[in-house]
């Protein structure tokens, strides 16, 4: 009876691994594809059934597919919102998610679970008249419109995410410091921010990844290919190239290789922080 | 005492004031476009005009006349559906198998994760790659096992289950959810189905279901409101076609705003989008007492 149960188990155990390694290879499959083909002639590429070495190696593909386009200026672009983004989004989310998780003044939990409903707002809904406010600011075309809203508190998802977070460090602290005389900002920044780093990465880490990532945003507001984007400028290139698949697929590389380096860098901070969000919700 | 008083007094004063960018920005940039958005709605605007109160003209245009609508709506409904059942149960099912307490655990969630970080535009020129009816990689998996070879996103009957089978893809945020929601499920009440000589079916149909169902329930209800609003693949892969068969609602509203200029009109159909993401989402919450199992119910 033992016996036939410690096999049963060992079963399930082999089963579990077959179908977790074999789903793996699925999910990775898409990448090492893309990677492969990126350092192929393009001749290569077609041979079917396909190759999965290339040969020659092709690492000019690189260079050259970054050089047929203003790359650069597609980069540059991108860190210039993202850092005009990020801090508006970290800074301020913070500041909004400690005055609704940790002060106390007339009608806060109201108006949080008012601003909460902005999570279940399709975009599409806000898209248009956002759109003409900006025009009619004079602001199309420039970063404005994909920067200066992170510094209205950088959207609901990351204040909650964050009000969540601070709501576990104990009120104690922050009475042990009220009594000493603090004003609550100096509670925030001596306390609650320095016992809070988990979150706030996290929060940094997501909206890195979603600013990086956009595409609805800079389509509708950039329109000088000056001012383009990775996102868009990809998107561009790939209409300029359609058959050069060596060119696309090192270009699609050169994008999608920082947001996988930020997540190896930040991945214990980003787990949890996802399964923050659902649990508590 | 006193002390504390002049406290609180000050800690009302500092929250207003922290809280206030939040509170701005929801008044700028989601109350006052969406009422603007329900006024133009009944407009004719077109960019160059001034506007005109036509009432429901737009409404009665969408269901009279438009049969893109139609077909967007059809299509947006029909990838929701699926991509959304697709997702939840694949994700499911592989966030079971990460608990079962295997080694390499980091590594196999980092894998089924890593698709769904991938930027959009990067995973949709990929897609259109391994979905290349000659020389992708799908059709050449399909030929090795003997299947016939398939059109993929080129055909409009195989376009939307094409694009379902990408999104399970981008699964990767709700595994990880479930995965963290079932380490949460006490190891007690494993334990008492078992001293009741209870198998792995009555764990999982006892137990593990039960105690899922609010987290079964927050993935439901935000892939619901993600899949509604599917873009880019539309944007990138399609172009909505062929013959309209992928005119995602979102990529209909995008075309008629920023192609053709009629921003009433695509104001309209943005209202009509918000109450279909609506009805689904009450479907959902007016359904959760029935399934979705708290915890503190039960203690009342």
């Amino acid at each position: 009876m033992a016996l036939s149960k410690s096999l049963s188990i060992k079963i399930g155990k082999t089963i579990t691994y077959i179908i977790l390694v074999l789903g793996s290879v699925i999910f990775m499959l898409p990448f090492v594809w893309l990677l492969r083909s990126s350092f192929m002639e393009l001749g290569q590429i077609f041979i079917l059934p396909p190759e999965w070495i290339p040969k020659p190696f092709r690492w000019q593909n690189y260079p050259e597919a970054l050089t047929a386009a203003p790359f650069l200026t597609y980069f540059l672009n991108t860190l210039k919102i993202l850092i005009f983004n990020e801090s508006g989004v970290v800074l301020t989310s913070i500041i909004c998610a400690y005055s609704f998780a940790r002060l106390r003044w007339p009608g806060r939990d109201l108006i949080f679970a008012i601003l909460l409903t902005s999570l279940m707002l399709p975009y599409a809904v806000t898209l248009i008249p956002t759109f003409i406010l900006w025009k009619m600011l004079g602001a199309l075309n420039t970063f404005v419109p994909l920067t200066v809203p992170a510094w209205f508190g950088g959207g609901m998802f990351y204040i909650f995410l964050l009000r969540q977070f601070f709501l576990t460090i104990p009120y104690e602290l922050d009475e042990a410091a009220y009594m000493d005389g603090a004003s609550p900002l100096k509670v925030l920044w001596s306390i609650v921010v320095p016992l809070s780093k988990p979150a706030i990465i996290t929060v940094a880490i997501f909206n890195f990844i979603g600013v990086w990532n956009d595409l609805l945003g800079p389509i509708i507001y950039l329109s000088d290919p000056d001012k383009y984007t990775l996102a868009i400028g990809l998107s561009v290139f790939r209409s300029m190239y359609t058959a050069q698949w060596h060119y696309l697929m090192a270009a699609s590389v050169v994008v999608l290789a920082p947001v996988i380096l930020i997540f190896f860098i930040g991945q214990r901070y980003f787990i949890q922080g996802i399964a923050l969000t659902g649990l508590k919700g | 005492m006193n002390k504390k008083r002049s406290l609180y007094s000050s800690e009302a004063k500092w929250g207003i004031i922290l809280a206030l960018p939040a509170i701005l920005g929801f008044l700028i940039w989601t109350l006052g476009p969406m009422v603007a958005s329900f006024v133009l709605g009944f407009t004719d605007w077109n960019v160059v005009s001034t506007p005109h109160f036509i009432g429901i003209g737009n409404f009665k245009k969408m269901f009279i006349e438009d049969f893109i609508f139609k077909k967007s709506i059809y299509a947006t409904v029909y990838y929701s559906v699926g991509s959304v059942i697709a997702s939840i149960i694949f994700a499911f099912l592989i966030a079971l198998l990460l608990n079962q307490k295997v080694k390499g655990l980091p590594l196999f969630r980092t894998i089924f994760y890593l698709p769904s970080i991938t930027p959009a535009i990067a995973s949709a020129m990929l897609w259109i790659w391994l979905f290349n009816p000659d020389f992708g990689l799908l059709n050449q998996v399909l030929q090795r096992f003997g299947l016939p070879r398939l059109l993929w996103i080129y055909d409009e009957k195989q376009v939307i289950p094409s694009l379902i089978f990408m999104s399970i893809w981008g699964m990767g945020g709700m595994m990880v959810i479930f995965l963290a929601g079932l380490q949460g499920v006490p190891q007690e009440l494993y334990e008492a189905v078992e001293i009741d000589g209870g198998n792995w079916w009555h764990r999982f149909r006892y137990v593990t279901i039960p105690m899922m169902t609010p987290t079964i329930f927050f993935n439901l209800v935000m892939a619901i409101i993600g899949s509604f609003q599917v873009f880019t693949s539309a944007y990138i892969m399609t172009s909505g076609g062929p013959n309209y068969a992928s005119m995602f609602y979102v990529y209909y509203i995008y075309l008629s705003a920023f192609r053709y200029g009629q921003m009433g009109y695509a104001c309209a159909l943005a209202i009509i989008l918000f109450i279909i993401i609506l009805s689904f989402t009450l479907v959902v919450f007016k359904s959760s007492p029935y399934w979705v199992y708290y915890e503190s119910a039960r203690r009342r």
